[in-house]
């Protein structure tokens, strides 16, 4: 997995509450037995007036020209929330979100962002409120600079600090495989599984 | 996250298989089920948790297999994982692996083929068992209390009410569990959601449910365990416990939790997967001590709870059926009510509706199939009305069908299908319209979410089935 350590792109503001996985990646949208190529899809209902045709809907601000090639999305509390799908992370990726910014996060999807190099930072929401003023002014140029080291976000004139998980951060920045890491501790699950079989025989599927 | 569970520093050997746990405290439920599971807490506080069963679904399971295929890995128990035929596969009779949805066909055959390599069980299409996961994981005995059980679907959290610590996760967590049989996660906050008294006659689950998240909000419960107790808990049958705990990833809540009871060990025994012999007394033992505290604590009386309808874009957007369309507070209201095209002040047994659908994890099972006949009885749906009922598994389907439940709704002019998740989400590819106004039985009422345009509002099984026959949004003692 990529690390994740700077990053300095252009910020969307879409600071409305309880954004949905529905909504970030609509079910009919979910059309290919792989993680990639989703991209198309991100927003869909909100981004073309006509979904079936790919008419774009000029006033969902993914679209507005001001704000083209963003990669940093300024979101409302409870980004994420309802169905599990990863999908909506991986569609996020494949348009070219690398980090998220949000009061809070739905559990399951910063978990997913964790796990696919994009990062999910907490901010209160003045904080968001004021880099998104500041991003709206001109926002191919005001652009944000992201330091996950320092978790900052920076401007020429402010430097606002970001919440992430310390355990997330060291993902982030190391770009660790998950599974890989887990398998190092093989011996230890064996151990247990074998000790948990036999204090409860009927938790093993024999059939 | 409040964490009242201290880390182990040298959680290194394995010493019991309690080793997570704070020795010498009261415990809830849920600090039961964690530590008995953990496996070793690092210093960050996370935890390596095992993880005894892994349930899959087309849409997710054939993309998390084909990923684990290309990595070499190989699935580290296939006995305990279990591949089930839901999100996109078509319900309409006849069917076959083909689906209205683009593309959807390759998600099963794509399921079919690795659960295959890999030698897992799959519940197929045309299997005498398929149905929606969680339904499927109750009957068969997957999910069994004392357990820990993960699918990538946030309604997993359904199955907590056999007692097990079930919940969803995405599809890179589904790669990890089947490598290693484990997730790395943090503990939870406990919240205990006490519920006292006795429901009315016409209120149900579903109906305290909605209640409980209109009260307390869609994020009410964000990110905790909840343990659902109380006299109304007790007293409602396992399929009604499954139908509340289902709704608590609505509010928030990360899973949910009810303590198993006789009712809920009665439930188990005889199901193909269960054990033989049952170990009854560990099983009553999963319960919280008497001393055990909760970071967060509710308490709401059954008797408050009537029947209820949303009239917004989320579940906690809901009023009893008699109530009205509330004025506005904020612009997610606001913009609530401009999807769903209604006034604020408009009786909700006014609004006339397009479609009535019942089906969902929610409220698919036989006894939700049973109230919904039973006010369908000698009934027709009023002209205009589309009424598609999708039983929630072939099992509930067959069983409904002895009963002779099927020609209940047929005879009200009710499409009867195959089981599926079908037209909760758009996933099949089947939508009531742009538009369109349904009275559904289903979870989620979000914008979109069955189908572009199409207007959602969420009430119980006897709810939608009144309101089928009106015409209009209706209590199940209007009609």
């Amino acid at each position: 997995m990529q690390p994740f350590t700077h990053h300095r792109g252009v910020a969307a503001p879409l600071l409305r509450d309880n954004v949905d996985t529905d909504a970030i990646i609509p079910s009919r949208e979910m059309r290919r037995v792989s993680k990639r190529g989703l991209g198309i899809g991100l927003f869909a209902n909100w981004r073309y007036a006509d979904v079936a045709a790919r008419l774009p809907n000029p006033d969902f601000v993914l679209n507005d020209p001001a704000y083209v090639g963003a990669t940093i999305l300024l979101a409302g509390a409870n980004f994420g929330c309802g169905s599990s799908r990863e999908h909506a992370v991986w569609a996020l990726a494949d348009f070219g979100i690398r980090a998220i910014f949000a009061p809070s996060f739905a559990v399951i999807f910063r978990k997913n962002c964790i796990a696919n190099g994009l990062l999910p930072g907490t901010m209160a929401m003045d904080d968001l409120a004021a880099l998104a003023a500041w991003v709206r002014e001109a926002p191919q140029q005001n652009l944000l600079a992201v330091d996950l080291n320092a978790a900052t976000v920076a401007t020429p004139s402010t430097l606002t600090t970001f919440g992430i998980r310390p355990p997330d951060r060291i993902r982030l920045l190391r770009g660790l495989d998950p599974i890989a890491h887990t398998l190092t501790s093989a011996g230890r699950i064996d151990a247990f599984e074998e000790a948990w079989w036999r204090a409860c025989p009927w938790a093993r599927v024999d059939q | 996250m409040t964490r009242k569970h201290t880390p182990l520093a040298n959680a290194r050997s394995l010493q019991s298989k309690l080793q997570c746990a704070p020795k010498g405290r009261a415990q809830t439920l849920f600090d039961k089920l964690w530590h008995s599971h953990c496996i070793e807490t690092d210093a960050d506080g996370e935890s390596l948790l095992y993880i005894d069963r892994v349930c899959l679904h087309e849409r997710t399971g054939s993309i998390a297999l084909a990923e684990l295929a290309a990595r070499g890995q190989t699935v580290r128990q296939p006995r305990h994982v279990f591949c089930m035929m839901d999100h996109v596969v078509d319900t309409r009779p006849g069917r076959g692996d083909a689906t209205p949805v683009p593309g959807g066909a390759d998600f099963i055959v794509g399921l079919r083929r690795h659960a295959e390599r890999f030698g897992l069980r799959t519940f197929d299409v045309g299997d005498e068992d398929q149905g929606i996961g969680h339904l499927v994981s109750a009957e068969q005995g997957i999910a069994l209390p004392g357990l820990t059980v993960v699918c990538p679907d946030s309604h997993t959290c359904t199955l907590g009410a056999l007692g097990c610590l079930a919940f969803g996760i995405g599809s890179s967590d589904v790669e990890h569990v089947l490598a290693t049989s484990t997730l790395r996660l943090d503990k939870p906050a406990n919240m205990r959601v006490v519920i006292d008294g006795a429901l009315s006659p016409h209120a149900t689950a579903k109906d305290l449910a909605l209640y409980l998240i209109a009260e307390h909000g869609a994020a009410g419960g964000r990110g905790m365990a909840l343990e659902f107790s109380g006299e109304a808990v007790a007293g409602l049958d396992l399929e009604a416990r499954q139908t509340l705990c289902n709704m608590a990833v609505e509010f928030g809540a990360a899973t949910a939790l009810i303590a198993p009871d006789d009712a809920t060990i009665a439930y188990v025994a005889e199901r193909p997967y269960a054990p033989s012999p049952l170990p009854t007394a560990a099983w009553q033992a999963l319960k919280t001590d008497a001393e055990a505290t909760f970071e967060h604590c509710l308490r709401i009386d059954a008797l408050a709870v009537a029947p209820r309808v949303t009239w917004g874009t989320s579940p906690a957007q809901g009023v009893p059926i008699d109530g009205k369309v509330p004025p506005p507070r904020d612009l997610a209201d606001q913009r609530a009510l401009d999807y769903i095209g209604l006034q604020p002040g408009t009786a909700m047994t006014d609004v006339s509706i397009d479609a009535a659908y019942i089906g969902s994890c929610t409220n698919a099972r036989l006894s939700d199939l049973r109230l919904a006949a039973a006010v369908l009885r000698n009934h027709r749906v009023a002209p205009g009305v589309a009424a598609v009922c999708v039983p929630g598994s072939t099992q509930v389907k067959k069983a409904a069908e002895t009963e002779g439940l099927h020609r209940v709704f047929q005879a009200a002019g009710f499409e009867w299908r195959e089981a599926g998740c079908a037209m909760c989400f758009y996933a099949g590819g089947e939508t009531f319209g742009p538009g369109k106004r349904v009275i559904t039985t289903t979870n989620r009422n979000f914008e979109g979410r069955q189908g572009p345009g199409t207007r959602s509002h969420l009430a119980s099984p006897a709810v939608v089935a009144a309101s089928a026959i009106r015409g209009r949004i209706a209590a199940p003692t209007m009609v």
